[in-house]
């Protein structure tokens, strides 16, 4: 049963939540969240919104009210494809998809990155490329008269130990270490939140 | 007029689409652009999924590339959206913040290199429409495509954001359009014709259920305008519309067989070069019909 009491402080708590939440986003990414009037346009731009349940607006809305791990350990923030038609119509200038994109790095953090792009990022760091050459592709290229391996990063061992260095340096292993170990994912609720 | 550039490879071009790499190399000097190689040169890498995980590892090894074209004194050039996006704006992330940029700087010096922030990054499409000109490029046509509808995509990146691109309209570009024409060509209006393919931001590879519907509802679209062939300016687009289609068919047996070219590859066998030069036929997807139509001994397998 609830008390008086905490009726009283249920508002202050939701006002406390929020500040902390699209303040830590705001920044992160270096774009003002809380600007978001809400007005659904990002929504209704968004390609991948038109053949899922993803809502760029619920997205904005979420973390500007502090639902932190629905919004982190969510599929959602994942379905943007990054076209940035969201970013073009926002009549509040909002770079919504730089918040995607911040939202997605903090989600790393709670183990949040889709199994596919870990391969992706194994590639990059073994190789230097997110899309290595194979076999087929080298014969390709001999017939199209050009070098079996292109002069890139695949040519040079000095090259590629400069990319390892780099992606050391710069924390990528450990971004990918941190996302492999926490694995919590769980579904945002679709429904209930009257946001 | 000479024009010289770093040439940016990327990952797709050489490691998936050579043909892309070929005609860049057999066009482009043609029409007064000289290429010079980034050799070492890395994945840029990847603004949807590299961006997406760590942006400080995106702008780190970004920037790497971008000193090994300050080492040549050149610009680079790109012929891929999604090189020139993450290329473009790691420049000017690095050149408008101090921190971002001492903090790379210090990395790259472990490595021997250092970001001055003198070089400029631009894409193939900006500079044939820009700095050699439809005109130009007609002079070079010796094949013009003159039966051909091609349905164009410009692929998100090329023109969006605005603040950062700056170069055509993001809603209603008409840089592509001209530049197919220059050739001989129609360029025929679609449906939703800016819609996104569906391939980036880690979509294609993430879930790719989600990416392929994006893909599907496009290309019934360039169906319904009875395009010949697509073509776009950016590899993974070019990856997602033309392995896609044997996605489609394979996970839900849709059917399309709608050729996919990149321009530069539209541009070559508008100048002579054969479907095979060109890589057309390595592609998943090639057919009689467009053969048929160009005609004239390029056209055939």
């Amino acid at each position: 049963m609830a008390t008086a009491k905490t009726d009283l402080e249920a508002p202050r708590k939701i006002v406390s939540r929020r500040n902390d939440f699209a303040n830590e986003v705001t920044k992160a990414g270096g774009v003002n969240i809380n600007k978001c009037l809400q007005c659904g346009r990002c929504t209704a731009s968004c390609p991948s919104g038109k053949h899922t349940a993803y809502r760029t607006r619920m997205i904005i809305r979420r973390a500007m009210a502090g639902f932190r791990e629905e919004v982190l350990a969510g599929d959602d923030i994942w379905l943007c494809t990054t076209c940035y038609t969201c970013y073009e119509r926002c009549p509040r200038g909002i770079d919504v998809v730089k918040v995607i994109q911040t939202l997605r790095n903090m989600s790393m953090r709670v183990g949040g990155m889709l199994p596919a792009h870990r391969a992706v990022a194994l590639n990059l760091y073994k190789t230097g490329h997110a899309v290595p050459i194979d076999p087929d592709n080298k014969d390709k290229r001999l017939k199209l008269g050009l070098p079996e391996v292109p002069p890139t990063v695949h040519s040079s061992s000095i090259a590629l130990s400069e990319v390892h260095e780099l992606l050391e340096q710069a924390g990528f292993l450990d971004v990918l270490e941190t996302a492999l170990t926490k694995q919590i994912r769980v579904r945002p609720p679709e429904e209930g939140l009257f946001l | 007029m000479s024009l010289k550039y770093a040439f940016f490879l990327g990952c797709v071009v050489p490691n998936r689409y050579p043909g892309i790499e070929a005609a860049s190399r057999k066009v482009l000097p043609r029409i007064g652009v000289q290429l010079e190689d980034l050799t070492g040169a890395s994945c840029c890498p990847a603004p949807g999924v590299i961006g997406s995980l760590s942006r400080d590892s995106w702008l780190t090894l970004a920037s790497r590339n971008l000193c090994l074209a300050e080492r040549l004194g050149l610009d680079v050039l790109t012929v891929c959206n999604g090189c020139f996006a993450t290329l473009s704006d790691a420049n000017s992330e690095l050149k408008e913040s101090s921190e971002r940029r001492d903090r790379v700087t210090n990395l790259l010096h472990g490595i021997g290199l250092n970001y001055i922030g003198r070089v400029k990054v631009k894409h193939i499409a900006e500079v044939l429409g820009k700095e050699v000109g439809s005109k130009k490029i007609q002079e070079h046509v010796t094949k013009p495509l003159s039966n051909i509808r091609i349905a164009v995509h410009y692929g998100c990146h090329l023109v969006k954001p605005r603040v950062s691109r700056n170069f055509d309209n993001p809603e209603n570009p008409t840089i592509l359009d001209e530049l197919v024409k220059a050739l001989g060509a129609e360029s025929v209006d679609y449906e939703e014709k800016m819609a996104c393919c569906g391939a980036g931001g880690g979509v294609r590879s993430g879930v790719p259920d989600v990416s392929l519907r994006m893909l599907n509802e496009k290309l019934a679209n360039i169906q319904n305008a009875k395009a010949d062939c697509v073509v776009d300016v950016c590899p993974f687009c070019h990856l997602q519309f033309d392995k896609g289609q044997v996605e489609l068919k394979q996970g839900y047996d849709i059917s399309y067989s709608i050729p996919i070219l990149h321009y530069l590859q539209a541009l070559g066998l508008a100048m002579g070069y054969s479907v095979s030069e060109l890589g057309l036929d390595q592609q998943y997807i090639w057919n009689q019909a467009i053969a048929n139509k160009l005609g004239g001994g390029n056209g055939t397998k």
